[in-house]
């Protein structure tokens, strides 16, 4: 690979992020399609736990016939990765690279607030995505699978799962706001 | 006509690498769109809740707003059924709980699961922090759940339950409603912006205005579309079915694709299953026979097929939800009355609901009496009654035993041999919840 090219992947001219409501408009016709197109929405966290269970799987098979929340992703023969959710999820790996790449964005760093250290901010990152998964396993989606996905098809339990993330994330907001501001 | 679902299923079927491909696209346009919205930055997500940008919130509910718009537009104009969509079951309390919980997680950590991946995809070391960690949550979930499994798989479970059902209002309605209250919000979030994140609102571009109004008009129309009513939705039905024609010996028989509508597969009594089927069915490894005995509860307590579940016609729709949800693929609803009148009428109803895999036991009750009785000694004070009114049961009862008598859990070893002509062929559907998130 030469020097040229080399610099058209990384160091492509960083450009700005586009409007919000651009965003949402583009967000909600790919949400749409994607009932139009399978019947489901999008979704990411179901694959966490599949990938969880395929590694259980491999580890300790006794394990996964114990448990019965795993049972159902990887019991008996079957492939804790066959699930649409699984492609919709390196998808969207493969879809956020990509428009980072574009948009001159790929880049090793950390987004943090501007009064903690850089191992603070990962020790946060790591806490919240253990707390935020365990949420999500819980309420069966995040913010894609029920918020996004369950609210623009207006099922009841989505709406309330949304306005509690919300609620949850306001109501802490005050205690961390060191981590932020 | 559900056109796009259909094909779909029908095209990835054989080959499931179509499906897997749709899947990662719909995937990659997911991930794409929420970088290029800057959600790859937990900076812009938290600020979110400390109103100096709200970003985050206008984002989701354009999304939310415009995806429901041209979903339910497509729904009043019949290219898409909505009771093939997958919509979240209701789970009230542990999504409640669950939200709350996440919602911490989303402040301390500054992405949610999506935009981590946005976020750690595009060399973000924190957002790969929140991926890493949320392997371990999920991970700390399937371990400690099953320690409160019975609240979870519980607790405030409604099924398949929308907000329209649950105000009472047509679809249209609550989809105006919600556009109404996006743009409020919209408007109050710019006012926060102004005033707390101080920023300068005069260089906002206009089209923004033009696009409120834009989704207000398609709001409208989606009012004024409506939902389609039960009967055209039974009219554009469809089932196809395979046929085999046997050939001389020695040729293979002949396998013809029919496609019927809803009204031809009555006149050709193709969804009438025999008693003798109906029973067999119960011992059939492939299939998961439910039995609805929609006739009054009086009947019922009478007399009724062992295992059948009472809904009585006029109380058939409230169901629905529940047999659209919660059944595995092979369920096969097995509908009966007295006699077929009342049991069509379910049938009508059902299918016309997208429930699928919906038979009707052929004669009824009566007919199972008149099959599976012959050689019940414990109806041997039971008599056929001498005018029975149409689709009455045709037999006087000395009393209400249920499903006590004999003939109604007729012995499978006595029974073993049957003939019968099968009318069941399973329609098995895709998994849709497939755990996607659930």
């Amino acid at each position: 690979m030469t020097i040229q090219t080399r610099k058209s992947i990384f160091k492509r001219p960083e450009k700005p992020y586009i409007h919000p409501y651009l965003g949402g408009v583009i967000l909600g016709i790919v949400l749409f399609l994607a009932f139009f197109l399978t019947g489901n929405g999008l979704g990411s966290s179901g694959a966490t736990s599949r990938i969880d269970a395929l590694i259980v799987d491999a580890i300790s098979p006794s394990h996964v016939d114990n448990n019965p929340y795993l049972l159902k992703m990887a019991g008996g023969d079957k492939n804790p990765l066959d699930d649409w959710i699984v492609p919709v999820f390196f998808g969207a790996l493969l879809g956020g690279f990509a428009s980072g790449w574009l948009n001159g964005r790929l880049k090793f760093m950390t987004t943090k607030g501007p009064h903690i250290s850089d191992r603070t901010r990962w020790l946060m990152a790591f806490l919240g995505g253990v707390i935020f998964l365990y949420g999500a396993r819980m309420a069966r989606g995040c913010t894609s699978g029920q918020a996004l996905s369950g609210g623009a098809t207006l099922s009841a339990g989505s709406w309330a799962v949304m306005f509690a993330i919300f609620g949850g994330a306001y109501g802490m907001a005050y205690f961390v706001r060191k981590l932020w501001n | 006509m559900n056109f796009p679902l259909q094909i779909f299923n029908t095209a990835a079927t054989p080959h499931p690498w179509y499906f897997y491909a749709v899947f990662a696209l719909i995937g990659f346009a997911f991930g794409f769109t929420l970088e290029m919205s800057g959600f790859g930055d937990s900076r812009k997500l938290a600020a979110q809740f400390y109103f100096t940008e709200l970003t985050v919130l206008k984002v989701m509910f354009t999304a939310i707003v415009t995806a429901m718009v041209l979903l339910f537009g497509a729904v009043g104009l019949g290219i898409l059924n909505f009771n093939q969509v997958w919509v979240n079951p209701t789970y009230l309390w542990s999504g409640i709980v669950g939200g709350l919980i996440m919602g911490v997680g989303f402040i301390i950590g500054g992405f949610c699961p999506t935009t981590s991946l946005a976020s750690a995809s595009t060399g973000k070391i924190d957002g790969m922090f929140f991926m890493l960690g949320g392997f371990f949550g999920a991970a700390l979930f399937a371990e400690t759940e099953p320690l409160f499994t019975h609240w979870y798989n519980n607790a405030g479970y409604y099924g398949r339950l929308t907000l329209d059902q649950v105000f009472n209002l047509p679809v249209g309605v609550v989809v105006l409603i919600i556009v109404l209250m996006a743009l409020f919000m919209f408007w109050g979030a710019e006012q926060l912006e102004r005033i707390i994140g101080k920023k300068d609102m005069s260089r906002e571009p206009k089209l923004r205005i033009i696009g409120a109004g834009a989704l207000f008009a398609l709001a409208l129309a989606v009012v004024f579309i409506g939902s389609p009513s039960l009967e055209e939705r039974y009219q554009k039905l469809t089932f196809t079915r395979t046929e085999t024609i046997p050939q001389l010996e020695g040729q293979p028989p002949i396998v013809n694709t029919v496609t019927y509508t809803a009204d031809e597969m009555l006149a050709n009594r193709l969804v009438f299953v025999s008693p003798a089927e109906a029973f067999k069915a119960k011992y059939n490894q492939a299939m998961n026979p439910v039995y609805l005995d929609v006739r009054s509860e009086a009947d019922y307590n009478i007399y009724h097929i062992a295992g059948a579940v009472n809904v009585p016609l006029e109380r058939i729709e409230e169901v629905i939800p529940v047999l659209l949800t919660e059944p595995p693929a092979n369920t096969v609803f097995i509908l009966m009355s007295n006699d077929e009148t009342a049991a069509v009428q379910a049938w009508k109803i059902l299918v016309a609901s997208s429930v699928p895999n919906v038979y009707i036991l052929e004669g009824g009750v009566n007919n199972w009496i008149a099959f599976f009785g012959a050689e019940d000694e414990t109806l041997k004070d039971v008599r056929p009654a001498p005018h029975p009114a149409p689709d009455q049961l045709a037999y006087l009862f000395p009393a209400a035993l249920g499903s006590r008598y004999e003939s109604c859990d007729p012995s499978p070893i006595k029974y073993e041999e049957l003939e019968f002509e099968a009318k069941i062929q399973l329609q098995l559907k895709r998994d849709k919840s497939g755990g996607g998130c659930g």
